[in-house]
C-alpha cells in the first residue's frame, strides 16, 4: 500500500510539474497571482517526490521484497544504514534521489526567491518545473522504481558488495545536489534570456545558488575520490575514467561561473559569457549524470542495459539543451556589454581564470569523447587514459597556479601589477625555499616535483598574503591587525580560505605522486617488513563472520621510529548472497601522511601483502574541504545575511 | 561517480586490486621500475578504463609478464610497446600516440587556449577606448536616450505590476 502510495505521489509531482511548466510560460507576466501559484507548486512538487522517496525507503527498511527493486538490491541481514543507502544504490532510486534533489531546489527558490522580481520568479520556477517533469517523467515512464513482483521472493538479491559502504550513503546525494544545483543557475539564466532582464541583480541572485551547487560538487568530488581510494584496494585516487571526468567537467564550468558571475555582479560585465557558462555548467551535469547511463560513455555502466532508455534520455537532454542554446544564440546578440577595464584588472584577471578553466574543461572533454568519436567516424579504437589526462591536464593548470596569487590583489577597473607583485614577494620567497628545501630533502623521483611543490606553496601563501596585506599585519600594532582581519568581509575570508585550500589540495597531490614508497611481498603470520622507516608485523590470520559476509581478517602491528605500536587489520571479505570478494584495506594514518595495507590473496598458503606509504595524501582531501568550507563561509557573508539591502539594490540597479 | 564506477566492476568481474604479485618481480631493481612504468601506460583490455598495473585479471597478469620477459630479453621501452600493440591493437596505449588520427586530441587544449585568445583580443578591440570628457553633441544624445529609456522602463515597470 505504502509503495503504491509513492508511486502515486510521483505521479502527482510529474503532474503538477507539468502543469507548472506550462503555466508559468505562458502567464509569466500575470504577475502576482501566478508566481504564487508556482511557489505552491514547487513546494507541493517537494512534499510529493519526498513521500514517493520516503515510500521506498520505507520498503528498503522493512525488506519488502514484493517491490522489485528492494528484491533486487537489498538483503533483510544487510545493516540499516546500506539498506537505506542501497535505495539509491541502482538506476530507478538514484533518479528517484535526483528528482527529490531538484524539487528540493525549486522548493528554495519558492521560499528564498520573495525578493525576486514576480516575472523573473515565475520563469525561473517554470523552468525548474519543466526539469522537474522531464526527469519525473523519464523516471515513471521508463524506470519506474514501484514495480511489484509476485511472488515475493524471500529474500533480496542484495546490494553490489562494494557498495556497502558508508561512502554510497554519503557520496551520491552530495554529488548529486552539487550537479542538480545548477539547475537554478540553469534556469535563471533560462528565465534571464526568455524575459531579456539581464543586469547585474541577476548576478546578484544567481552567485549563491552557484556557490551552493559549487560546494557540494567540491564534496562529493572529493568524498568519491576518498571512497575510491580507500576501497578500490591500492590507493589510487582519481583515475581519469569517463565517469570521475563526467564529474570533474561541471565543477570545472561551475568554478569559472563561480568567479564570471562575481566580475558580472560588481562590474555588469561579462554577462553574455556567465550566461553561456551558466547553461554549460548544468549541462554537463546532465551529460555527466546520464551519458553513462545511456551506454554511449563505454559499455560496462550497467545502468543503462536498456537501449531505449538510453535513446529517451539523450532526446530528452538534447531538448533541454538544444533549446537552451538556441534560446541563447536568439537572445544573446542582443545583451550589450557592461563596465570598461583595462587588461591588467581584477577583471582582466577573472578572465584569465575563464580562460584557462574553459581550456582545462573543453581538453577533458575532448580527451574523453575523442575514443568515441574517433570509433564512429572512422572505426578506429584508442585509448585515452590518465597519463593522457596528467599531461594536458598539468601544463594546462600551471600557468593558472602562477596567476592565481595576483588576482585577488588586483584592484578593480585598472590595477598596478608591479604594486601587487611587490606584496606577493614575501610569499613568493618562502615558497621558492620550501620547495626547494624539500626537495632536497626528500630526494627528487619526479622530476616535476620541486616544480608542483613550489606552485602549491605559491598559491597557498598567496592567498594568505591577502589576508596579511589587508590587515596591515606588521605595520600595525598586533590588536590592531586582528581587529582588521576579524572585521574583513566574509567574502574576503572565503577567497582566501578557497585559493588556500587550492594549494594545499596540489601540495598533497604533488607530495603523494613524487614520494610515495611501495612495498609488494609475501607475509605469514610471524613475519615482518620494512616500509618508509615503519616495521610491519605480521601478527596473525583469522576468520571472522560479518552480518552478511565471511571474512579473513590479517592483525598487523606497526611500529614506527617515533611512534606508538598500532594495530592495523585488513580484510578479505565474501558476501553471502552474491560470492563477490572484496578487499577492505587498512589505512592508518600518522600526521597528514597515511600507511595503506591491503591483505592479497593467499598463494600456497603464505600471503602477498602490498604496502604503501603515501605522505600527505591527506592534504588532498583536507585542501578540497577548505574550498568547500570557503564556498560556505561565503554563503553567510554579510550581503546574504542581510536580504532587504539587495532587493533595495536591485530596484535601482541600472539597466544598460 | 565512485558508484557507477563499482558498477562497471561488477560487469567486468575486474576487482581492482593492486595487483603485481610479488613472484612477478623482476630481481634487477631498474629493470622492474620500468616495468612499472610501462604497466601504468598500458591498458587491461577486458577492464573498465585500469592500467594492467591496476588490474589483477589473468589477461592483465599474462601482459605484465610479457613486459617483463620483453624488457629482460634486453627490448627498449619503444620496443615492448611496439610488440604489444602489435599483438593487441592501438587500444592499448593508455597514452595515445602522435598520428594524423589523434592530432586533433593532442592540439584540442592549445586550439582552445589559441581561441580563447584571439576571442578576447577581438573583444578588446571592440570595447570602445577610454572615455575622454564628452562633447556637447555626445550630452544632447545621452539626454536623449535617457528621456527614451525612462519612458520604456515606465511601461514596463506599470506592466509588471499590474494586478489580474
Amino acid at each position: 500500500m505504502t509503495i503504491e502510495l509513492g508511486h502515486f505521489a510521483l505521479i502527482l509531482a510529474f503532474a503538477i510539474a507539468s502543469v507548472s511548466t506550462l503555466g508559468g510560460y505562458l502567464f509569466w507576466r500575470r504577475g502576482e497571482r501566478v508566481a504564487l501559484f508556482l511557489q505552491q507548486g514547487a513546494v507541493l512538487q517537494f512534499v510529493l517526490v519526498a513521500a514517493a522517496f520516503a515510500a521506498l525507503i520505507q520498503a528498503f527498511v522493512v525488506s519488502d521484497f514484493s517491490l522489485a527493486l528492494a528484491a533486487n538490491n537489498s538483503h533483510s541481514l544487510k545493516p540499516l544504514v546500506f539498506k537505506i543507502s542501497g535505495v539509491w544504490g541502482n538506476h530507478e532510486g538514484s533518479m528517484v534521489l535526483w528528482v527529490l534533489i531538484l524539487v528540493a531546489f525549486g522548493a528554495m527558490v519558492a521560499a528564498f526567491g520573495k525578493n525576486l522580481p514576480q516575472s523573473l520568479l515565475s520563469l525561473v520556477l517554470a523552468t525548474q518545473s519543466l526539469l522537474t517533469a522531464a526527469f519525473s517523467g523519464f523516471t515513471l515512464f521508463t524506470s519506474n522504481p514501484f514495480e511489484r513482483v509476485s511472488p515475493a521472493p524471500l529474500e533480496g538479491a542484495d546490494l553490489n558488495p562494494v557498495l556497502q559502504d558508508i561512502g554510497l550513503a554519503i557520496h551520491p546525494p552530495l554529488l548529486y545536489t552539487g550537479y542538480v544545483g545548477f539547475s537554478v543557475c540553469f534556469s535563471f539564466a533560462v528565465a534571464a534570456l526568455v524575459s531579456g532582464r539581464i543586469d547585474a541583480a541577476w548576478a546578484r541572485w544567481v552567485r549563491p545558488w552557484t556557490t551552493l551547487a559549487w560546494l557540494f560538487l567540491t564534496l562529493g568530488i572529493a568524498m568519491g575520490s576518498y571512497w575510491a581510494y580507500y576501497e578500490l584496494g591500492w590507493g589510487g585516487w582519481w583515475f581519469w575514467d569517463p565517469v570521475e571526468n563526467a564529474s570533474f567537467m561541471p565543477w570545472l564550468a561551475g568554478t569559472a561561473l563561480l568567479h564570471s558571475a562575481i566580475v558580472m555582479e560588481k562590474r555588469n560585465a561579462l554577462k553574455i559569457w556567465t550566461i553561456f557558462l551558466a547553461i554549460i555548467t548544468f549541462s554537463l551535469s546532465l551529460l555527466g549524470t546520464f551519458m553513462v547511463r545511456s551506454g554511449i560513455l563505454t559499455s560496462v555502466h550497467t545502468f543503462a542495459s536498456d537501449p531505449t532508455r538510453g535513446l529517451v534520455i539523450l532526446s530528452i537532454l538534447a531538448v533541454l539543451i538544444g533549446g537552451a542554446f538556441a534560446l541563447f544564440a536568439l537572445r544573446a546578440p542582443a545583451l550589450r556589454a557592461g563596465g570598461l577595464f583595462a587588461p591588467v584588472s581584477r577583471e582582466g584577471a577573472l578572465i584569465l581564470n575563464n580562460l584557462f578553466l574553459a581550456t582545462a574543461l573543453g581538453a577533458v572533454l575532448v580527451g574523453t569523447l575523442y575514443p568515441l568519436l574517433l570509433d564512429a567516424l572512422a572505426g578506429m579504437t584508442i585509448s585515452v587514459g590518465a597519463p593522457f589526462f596528467n599531461l594536458t591536464f598539468s601544463i594546462l593548470m600551471a600557468p593558472l597556479l602562477v596567476v592565481l596569487p595576483f588576482g585577488p590583489l588586483l584592484a578593480w577597473k585598472r590595477a598596478d601589477i608591479v604594486a601587487v607583485a611587490q606584496r606577493l614577494i614575501a610569499a613568493g620567497a618562502l615558497a621558492i625555499f620550501l620547495a626547494a628545501l624539500i626537495s632536497a630533502l626528500g630526494g627528487v623521483s619526479v622530476s616535476m616535483a620541486p616544480i608542483g611543490l613550489l606552485l602549491g606553496f605559491w598559491v597557498a601563501f598567496g592567498a594568505l598574503a591577502e589576508l596579511i596585506e589587508r590587515s596591515r599585519l606588521g605595520r600595525l600594532p598586533l590588536i590592531e591587525s586582528a581587529r582588521r582581519l576579524a572585521g574583513l568581509p566574509r567574502s574576503a575570508w572565503a577567497t582566501a580560505l578557497g585559493h588556500f585550500g587550492l594549494g594545499v589540495t596540489v601540495l598533497g597531490i604533488v607530495a603523494t605522486t613524487a614520494w610515495e614508497s611501495e612495498l609488494v611481498t609475501t607475509l605469514n603470520p610471524g613475519e615482518a617488513a620494512r616500509l618508509a622507516g615503519y616495521t610491519i608485523a605480521f601478527e596473525r590470520f583469522e576468520e571472522v563472520p560479518g552480518p552478511n559476509y565471511s571474512a579473513e581478517r590479517g592483525t598487523f602491528r606497526v611500529t614506527g621510529e617515533s611512534d606508538a605500536t598500532r594495530i592495523l587489520s585488513p580484510e578479505r571479505r565474501i558476501y553471502a548472497a552474491s560470492g563477490m570478494p572484496t578487499t577492505e584495506a587498512a589505512i592508518e594514518t600518522y600526521g597528514f601522511s597515511q600507511l595503506y595495507l591491503q591483505l592479497g590473496e593467499p598463494v600456497d598458503g603464505t600471503h602477498v601483502v602490498r604496502a604503501w606509504f603515501k605522505p600527505y595524501v591527506t592534504l588532498i582531501w583536507i585542501g578540497a574541504l577548505l574550498m568547500a568550507l570557503a564556498g560556505a563561509v561565503s554563503l553567510t557573508d554579510r550581503r546574504l545575511r542581510i536580504g532587504a539591502p539587495a532587493r533595495r539594490a536591485a530596484a535601482t540597479e541600472p539597466v544598460r | 561517480m565512485r558508484l557507477l564506477h563499482a558498477f562497471a566492476l561488477l560487469l567486468v568481474l575486474c576487482l581492482p586490486a593492486f595487483a603485481v604479485n610479488p613472484d612477478e618481480v623482476l630481481a634487477d631493481p631498474a629493470l622492474e621500475a620500468r616495468a612499472r612504468e610501462l604497466s601504468a601506460e598500458l591498458r587491461c583490455l577486458v577492464c573498465q578504463n585500469q592500467s594492467i598495473d591496476d588490474s589483477d585479471a589473468d589477461l592483465a597478469r599474462d601482459l605484465r609478464v610479457i613486459v617483463r620477459e620483453r624488457l629482460v630479453a634486453g627490448d627498449s621501452d619503444a620496443e615492448v610497446k611496439d610488440h604489444i600493440v602489435s599483438r593487441y591493437g592501438e587500444f592499448v596505449l593508455l597514452r595515445p600516440v602522435i598520428a594524423p588520427h589523434t592530432l586533433f586530441l593532442w592540439a584540442a587544449g592549445p586550439i582552445i587556449l589559441a581561441a580563447g585568445l584571439i576571442g578576447l583580443w577581438l573583444a578588446a578591440r571592440r570595447q570602445p577606448p577610454e572615455p575622454r570628457s564628452l562633447t556637447r553633441e555626445e550630452e544632447a544624445a545621452i539626454e536623449a536616450l535617457q528621456s527614451g529609456y525612462d519612458q520604456v522602463e515606465g511601461s514596463k515597470s506599470s506592466g509588471r505590476n499590474e494586478t489580474p
